[in-house]
C-alpha cells in the first residue's frame, strides 16, 4: 500500500505543480494512524500530510459538489465504489465532469478500527496488509488478524473492483474479486415474518439519535435543502409536531435515494449507533432489480433512473407480494 | 352490497383513499350516483393524478392514525396525463414492498385502477379494502415505529 | 388568517335526506377560521349563488367551502360565483357530501359525521389556498402540417381557407402521399387521381399555403401557440425556382435503372426524375446514389440539356427556422414488410404481389399502363386469389395485432374491378371475417360477392407455392370444412398497414406519445380524438390509427377546426394549477424533467447572490406554465420538495390527510 500512496503523492504533486489542476481531493493524516480524514490539497507543500492507507474508507465524491465550484480543475482519488457515486452526481448535474480529473486508485478492501479494537487491539500505530491477513502494530506490540474479521461492513459485500469513471489510474496490485453477496442480508430479513421484521427494525431504528450523519455523508443525499428542513413540504413541522419526521425519516430517506443510491455503504459506516442503514437502501435496490430488471446506479453518468422511467408491462402493485411467499 | 360484518365490531378502521380526478374520483362519483354503498370510514382526497401522491402523504396518513391507505388511478395506458400512473405504479410497488420489509402489514396498502365507468368496481374495492383492514385491526406499527422504550 | 365561509347544500333531499345539513352547518361554525356557516336547499341555484355572493361581501370572506355535490359537477359554478363577488376563484373548495356521502350511506348519524369530516377536510385545505391566476401566452398565427398526403392536404386547405398561413412539410419530392398511388377509391370507384390531384393543385396555388417538399422536421422547441421548428430542406440538386418540369432531363439521363418507388418498385426510373406526372411541385429531383455525375464526377448530361439551368450538383441540405402556433401530424402509413410471412412466397414469386402493387398495376399511369398483367411474364392472369389479413389481427408476433381496417373494402374493390374489366377472370378471396361497416360499404362488398361473382372463401391460407409457373394457394374452407388448393396465376396479399416509421422521430420531437404499434396517441380516445396529449399538436390520418380516405379527410378537417379555433385566439389562457418550483431549493438534478410527459420542464443557468457580494451560477429548473398540465408527477420525483403544484400543494394535501385522520 505504501507504494500506492507514494505514487499518489507524486501524481498529485505533478498535477498541482504543472497547473493542470487547482486542487486535489484525497485523505490526510488524522490525529492517529487509523483516522485519516478527507481533505483538499491546494499546494505541493500540503501534500506532506497526504495519506492512503487501510483506513481511507471514506467516499470522497460528495465533496466535489462544493469543491468543484471553485475556479480550475479538481483532481480526485477514487476507489472503485466511489466512482459509482461520482457518476451519479455527474448524471444529476451536481458535478461538472469537465472540471474533474479522476485518478482511479486500487482498493484492497478497507478496515474498520472498531472491529480491530473489538479484537483486543488498541492504540494502533500501523497496519500492514498481506493478502487475507493484517499485521496490526500498536503501542503494545504486533498482532496478526484475519482481514475478513476487521474489514468495513461495506467492503465485505464489495460490488466490484472496476472503476466506472477514470482519467488515469494507479493500480499496482491485483484487487480481490467482488463478493457478489450483498443481497444475502436483505434476503434473510425478507424470509422473516412481518412481526419479526417489525421487531428487528423497531430495535434498530429506535437507536437513532437523528444526528443526520447518514444524510450528511450520503452522496445521493445532496439536496441544497433537505425536504425535512423544507417548511413547504409538510414534513418539517418541527415546532408543533416532530413525530412524523422522527419516525419516518429513514423511510423517506431510503425512498428519496432509491434508484439513485449506488450502495456505497457510507450511511452504515458513519452511523454512530451502528444501525444497518444500508439494508434499507439495499431492499430498494433488490426490488428494483427484481421488478424492473437489473440496474446499478452510477454505472454510467447518463440515462434515467428506474423511478423516472417505466414500461407499459411493468409489474402491477397488486402482484408485488405474489412472489416467493412474501 | 355487502356490509362489513366480520372482525371486531368495535373497530372501525379509518381509510384514506387518494383518487385521481379524471378516472377514480369520477368512478367514486358514479358509485355515488348509482347508490352503491361502501362504509363511511373511507374518505377520499382528490388529486389531479395518482402520480401526485407522494409517499410522504401515505406515511403521513399512517402516522396520523389511518389504518389503511389506498391509491386509485386511471388504468395503465388510460392516464389523463399520458404516463402519470406508470410512475405511480413503480413508486408504490417499491414503497409498499419496502414498508412490508419494515414489518408493516402488506394488507394496509393498496393501489387499484378504477376508471370513470367503474362505479361498481370502486364500491367493491372499498368494501373489500375496509373488510381486509378491519380484519387486520388497528394500525399500530406506523404510528410508533421508533417509540423509545418506556415512552 | 383566512375568513372562511361554509355553505352546506341540501340538494333538495339528495343530501338532506341522509345528512343532517343543519347540524353540519352548526358544527362547522365552531371550526377555527370559520366566520360564517349556512345551509340552503339548492346552493347551485340562482338564489343559492346569490346567498354565497352576499355572504362573501358582507362577511369579508377570504375563502369559501361549499359542501355539495361532486366538484366535477359544480366547482366551476361556485368558482364563478365567488369571482363575481370579488374573490379569487381558486379560493373555493368543494366538500363532496353527495356522491361521496349522502348517496352511499344509509345511516344518518354516520353520514352526518362523515359530512362533517369532509367539510373539515375542505376547510383544512382552503386555509392553505392561495389566489391563483391563469397566465397568458401569445399565439403565432401560422400552422405546420407534417406530411403531405390527403390528410395533410385537407387539413392545410381548411386552415388556409380560414385565412391562416400553413406550411406543409413533406419528406418526399411531391405531395400526394399514398392516395396518389391508388387507382380507384371505394365505395364509389372514382379515380383517385381525379379527386386528389385537384386538391394538390389547390394547395400549390393557395396564397396561404407554402409547400416544403423534400423536407423534414429536424427540431421542435416551444409549446402551444409558440412552436419553433427547424426544417431540413434536403438537397434535391435541382433549383426548385428554376425547374419547369419539362422532363427533358428524365429522357436524357443515361442512368435509368433506379427502382421506381412510386410504382412500388415494379419498374424503373432515371436518376433524375419527377415521381409522377401530376407531382406537386412539378420539379425534378436527383437520386445521388444513382446519379453517375455525383458518383463518378463524369456525365452532367442533364445539366447540359436543362434549358433553364436548374441542375445544381453541389446543392447542400439547408435549414430553415419557422414559428408556428399549431402543428398537425399527418405522417401516414406504409404496408408492413413481409419478411415474417414466407408461407405466402412473396419473396420468391414475382406473381405474389401486395395490394398496393396491384393498385399500380391497374392504374392507367402505372408500369403496365393500366393493363392487368403478371409481373413475371406480362401475361393476363386468369385466376387471381386474394388473401386477406396478411399480418393484420395477428397475435403470433409476426404481424400486427390490430385490424388494418381498409383491406376488406379495397379487396372487394379490386375483385370487382377485375371482374368488370376482365370478366373471364376467376377471382377468389380468402378471408377471416369480412368487416365492412360504413355508409354504402356493406352494399359494396355484397355487390362484389353477389353481382360480380367473386368467390369469397372463409378460411386462412397456409401456403403458397410454385408448381411449373402456377401458384398453388393452399388453404382451408371453413364453411365446407375442407382443405382446398387453388391453382392461381396471380396472388394478391392484403398486407397490413403500419405507421410510417419516421413518425417515431416526430413523436419524440413533439413529446407526443406513441402506442406499442407506433400509432400516435390521442388525448382522449372518444372525446378528444384528434388532439395529441401535447397541447397544440393535432393528429390526422393513419398516424393515429388505421382508417380509410373518408375518415382521414374527416379527421383532417376536424384537426383544421381545432387549429383554427386555436389560431383565431390572440392569447392563450394557461392552466392555473401548474407545477411551481422553488429555485432556491432546486438541485438541478433533472429528475423532474425526466417524468414530464409534456416537456414543460427545462433547466437554466442562473446567477444567485451569496453573502459578501459573491455570486454563484447554478443550474435550476424552470416550468413553462403554458405547457404544464398540472399532473404533479414532477413533484414526487423531487427529493428536496423544491417542486410543488399550485392548487394541490404538498402542504394542502398533508393537511387534508391530517383532517381526515384526526377524528
Amino acid at each position: 500500500m505504501r507504494d500506492v500512496e507514494q505514487k499518489m503523492i507524486e501524481r498529485a504533486a505533478a498535477l498541482l505543480q504543472n497547473g493542470e489542476v487547482a486542487r486535489v481531493v484525497g485523505w490526510k493524516k488524522g490525529e492517529f494512524y487509523f483516522d485519516p480524514a478527507p481533505a483538499v490539497f491546494e499546494t505541493v507543500d500540503e501534500l506532506k500530510d497526504f495519506v492512503y492507507n487501510g483506513f481511507c474508507g471514506a467516499n470522497l465524491s460528495k465533496y466535489l459538489i462544493k469543491v468543484s465550484k471553485n475556479e480550475g480543475k479538481t483532481a480526485i482519488f477514487m476507489k472503485p465504489c466511489d466512482s459509482y457515486s461520482f457518476n451519479q452526481l455527474v448524471k444529476e448535474h451536481r458535478v461538472d465532469r469537465e472540471k474533474i480529473y479522476v485518478i482511479a486508485v486500487e482498493c484492497q478492501g478497507k478496515l474498520d478500527i472498531e472491529k480491530i479494537k473489538a479484537n483486543g487491539v488498541t492504540a494502533v500505530t500501523n497496519v500492514e496488509e498481506n493478502g487475507d491477513k493484517v499485521t496490526v502494530s500498536s503501542l503494545y506490540g504486533e498482532t496478526v488478524l484475519d482481514k475478513a474479521d476487521v474489514m468495513l461492513g461495506k467492503c465485505l459485500t464489495c460490488k466490484g473492483k472496476t472503476h466506472q469513471a477514470k482519467d488515469e489510474d494507479i493500480i499496482l496490485h491485483e484487487m480481490p474479486a467482488p463478493a457478489n453477496n450483498r443481497f444475502d442480508e436483505v434476503a434473510k430479513l425478507e424470509a422473516m415474518t412481518e412481526d419479526e421484521r417489525f421487531a428487528f427494525w423497531k430495535e434498530q431504528l429506535q437507536k437513532c439519535i437523528r444526528c443526520n450523519a447518514c444524510r450528511n455523508v450520503c452522496p445521493a443525499c445532496s439536496c441544497l435543502k433537505c425536504v425535512f428542513d423544507n417548511p413547504s413540504s409538510g414534513v418539517a413541522a418541527k415546532a408543533n409536531d416532530d413525530r412524523f419526521e422522527e419516525q419516518l425519516f429513514h423511510v423517506i430517506r431510503a425512498f428519496h435515494v432509491s434508484g439513485r443510491c449506488t450502495d456505497c455503504g457510507e450511511c452504515s459506516r458513519v452511523c454512530p449507533q451502528n444501525i444497518p442503514l444500508h439494508l434499507l437502501n439495499r431492499k430498494f435496490i433488490k426490488d428494483i432489480d427484481g421488478f424492473y430488471g437489473e440496474y446499478q446506479a452510477g454505472e454510467t453518468a447518463e440515462g434515467k433512473t428506474p423511478l423516472t422511467s417505466y414500461k407499459e408491462e411493468d409489474l402491477e402493485v397488486s402482484d408485488v407480494f405474489k412472489g416467493e411467499g412474501k | 352490497m355487502q356490509d362489513v360484518t366480520t372482525g371486531n365490531k368495535e373497530f372501525k378502521p379509518n381509510i384514506v383513499a387518494f383518487c385521481c380526478n379524471w378516472c377514480s374520483y369520477a368512478g367514486a362519483d358514479l358509485a355515488g350516483s348509482s347508490r352503491l354503498t361502501y362504509p363511511a370510514n373511507v374518505k377520499i382526497i382528490r388529486v389531479p393524478c395518482s402520480c401526485r401522491v407522494n409517499p410522504m402523504f401515505v406515511l403521513k396518513a399512517f402516522q396520523q392514525g389511518a389504518d389503511g391507505v389506498i391509491l386509485c388511478g386511471c388504468h395503465p395506458g388510460d392516464c389523463h396525463y399520458v404516463t402519470g400512473n406508470y410512475y405511480t405504479r413503480r413508486r408504490m410497488a417499491l414503497l409498499f414492498s419496502f414498508l412490508n420489509y419494515m414489518g408493516i402489514e402488506k394488507e394496509r396498502t393498496r393501489v387499484e385502477w378504477v376508471s370513470a365507468a367503474e362505479g361498481a368496481k370502486f364500491s367493491a374495492v372499498m368494501n373489500d379494502f375496509v373488510k381486509t383492514v378491519t380484519e387486520l385491526g388497528e394500525n399500530k406499527r406506523l404510528t410508533d415505529l421508533r417509540v423509545k422504550e418506556g415512552k | 388568517m383566512q375568513r372562511i365561509g361554509v355553505f352546506i347544500c341540501w340538494c333538495g333531499s339528495n343530501i338532506a335526506a341522509t345528512v343532517d345539513v343543519k347540524k353540519v352547518a352548526e358544527t362547522i361554525k365552531a371550526e377555527p377560521g370559520v366566520v360564517y356557516s349556512e345551509n340552503y336547499q339548492y346552493m347551485c341555484s340562482e338564489n343559492g349563488q346569490q346567498l354565497i355572493k352576499n355572504a362573501i361581501k358582507e362577511h369579508n370572506l377570504t375563502a369559501i367551502v361549499v359542501g355539495a355535490c361532486s366538484p366535477r359537477m359544480h366547482e366551476a359554478t361556485f368558482r364563478k360565483a365567488a369571482e363575481a363577488a370579488g374573490l379569487n376563484p381558486y379560493m373555493v373548495e368543494i366538500a363532496n357530501i353527495r356522491e361521496h356521502c349522502s348517496w352511499i350511506h344509509k345511516d344518518m348519524d354516520e353520514a352526518t359525521e362523515k359530512a362533517v369530516v369532509l367539510v373539515r377536510t375542505a376547510i383544512a385545505k382552503v386555509k392553505l389556498n392561495a389566489p391563483l391566476m391563469s397566465g397568458e401566452s401569445p399565439v403565432v398565427k401560422r400552422a405546420l402540417v407534417i406530411g403531405g398526403g390527403i390528410a395533410g392536404i385537407q387539413a392545410a386547405l381548411d386552415i388556409a381557407d380560414a385565412g391562416f398561413e400553413v406550411d406543409i412539410v413533406e419528406k418526399n419530392a411531391t405531395i400526394g402521399g399514398r392516395m396518389a398511388q391508388l387507382d380507384k377509391t371505394f365505395p364509389t370507384l372514382d379515380c383517385s387521381a381525379c379527386i386528389l390531384t385537384p386538391k394538390m393543385v389547390d394547395c400549390a396555388q393557395h396564397e396561404k399555403i407554402d409547400i416544403l417538399s423534400y423536407s423534414e422536421v429536424e427540431e421542435v422547441k416551444g409549446f402551444v401557440g409558440n412552436f419553433n421548428v427547424k426544417i431540413r430542406r434536403k438537397a434535391r440538386y435541382v433549383d426548385e425556382t428554376k425547374c419547369t418540369g419539362c422532363k427533358i432531363c428524365m429522357e436524357k439521363c443515361p442512368s435509368k435503372k433506379g427502382l421506381n418507388d412510386f410504382n412500388m418498385g415494379l419498374n424503373t426510373r432515371p436518376a433524375i426524375y419527377i415521381p409522377f406526372a401530376q407531382a406537386i411541385p412539378n420539379v425534378a429531383v436527383i437520386d445521388p446514389e444513382q446519379c453517375i455525375k455525383m458518383k463518378t464526377g463524369k456525365c452532367g448530361i442533364c445539366q447540359k440539356f436543362c434549358g433553364v439551368g436548374a441542375i445544381d450538383y453541389t446543392q447542400k441540405d439547408e435549414f430553415i427556422d419557422r414559428q408556428y402556433g399549431a402543428i398537425v401530424v399527418a405522417t401516414g402509413f406504409k404496408p408492413i414488410a413481409l419478411d415474417n410471412f414466407n408461407e405466402y412466397g412473396y419473396a420468391d414469386n414475382k406473381d405474389v404481389i401486395t395490394s398496393l402493387e396491384l393498385e399500380r398495376l391497374m392504374n392507367a399511369a402505372g408500369p403496365s399502363d393500366g393493363v392487368l398483367v403478371r409481373p413475371s411474364d406480362g401475361k393476363h392472369p386468369k385466376v387471381i386469389t386474394f388473401i386477406q389479413c396478411v399480418g393484420s389481427r395477428d397475435t403470433s408476433g409476426c404481424g400486427k395485432p390490430y385490424c388494418s381496417k381498409i383491406c376488406c373494402m379495397y379487396t372487394a374493390k379490386h375483385a370487382m374491378l377485375i371482374r368488370e374489366k376482365y370478366p373471364d377472370t376467376e377471382v377468389h378471396v380468402f378471408y377471416i371475417d369480412v368487416r365492412t361497416p360504413g355508409k354504402n360499404y356493406d352494399e359494396f362488398y355484397r355487390r362484389a360477392a353477389e353481382q360480380y361473382g367473386v368467390d369469397y372463401i372463409k378460411g386462412m391460407v397456409g401456403k403458397v407455392y410454385n408448381v411449373n409457373g402456377k401458384l398453388m394457394v393452399q388453404g382451408s374452407n371453413l364453411i365446407d370444412n375442407e382443405q382446398i388448393t387453388i391453382e392461381s396465376d396471380l396472388v394478391v396479399l392484403a398486407t397490413a398497414i403500419e405507421p410510417e416509421p419516421s413518425v417515431r422521430k416526430i413523436a419524440t420531437l413533439l413529446t407526443a406519445s406513441i402506442d406499442t404499434n407506433n400509432f400516435l396517441t390521442e388525448s382522449h380516445a372518444k372525446l378528444r380524438p384528434v388532439e395529441s396529449p401535447t397541447a397544440g399538436v393535432y393528429l390526422a390520418g393513419v398516424c393515429q390509427g388505421p382508417k380509410d380516405i373518408p375518415e382521414t379527410v374527416s379527421q383532417a378537417s376536424a384537426c383544421a377546426a381545432k387549429v383554427i379555433g386555436l389560431l383565431v385566439k390572440d392569447k392563450l389562457k394557461t392552466n392555473a394549477c401548474v407545477a411551481t418550483p422553488d429555485e432556491m431549493m432546486c438541485n438541478g438534478c433533472s429528475q423532474c424533467a425526466n417524468v414530464c410527459a409534456y416537456g414543460a420542464i427545462t433547466y437554466v443557468e442562473k446567477e444567485f447572490r451569496l453573502g459578501g457580494g459573491k455570486t454563484e451560477v447554478r443550474r435550476v429548473v424552470s416550468v413553462n406554465p403554458a405547457v404544464c398540465q398540472g399532473c404533479g408527477a414532477c413533484t414526487v420525483t423531487c427529493p428536496s420538495g423544491a417542486m410543488d403544484l399550485k392548487g394541490f400543494s404538498s402542504k394542502q394535501i398533508m393537511s387534508e390527510v391530517e383532517a381526515i385522520c384526526k377524528m
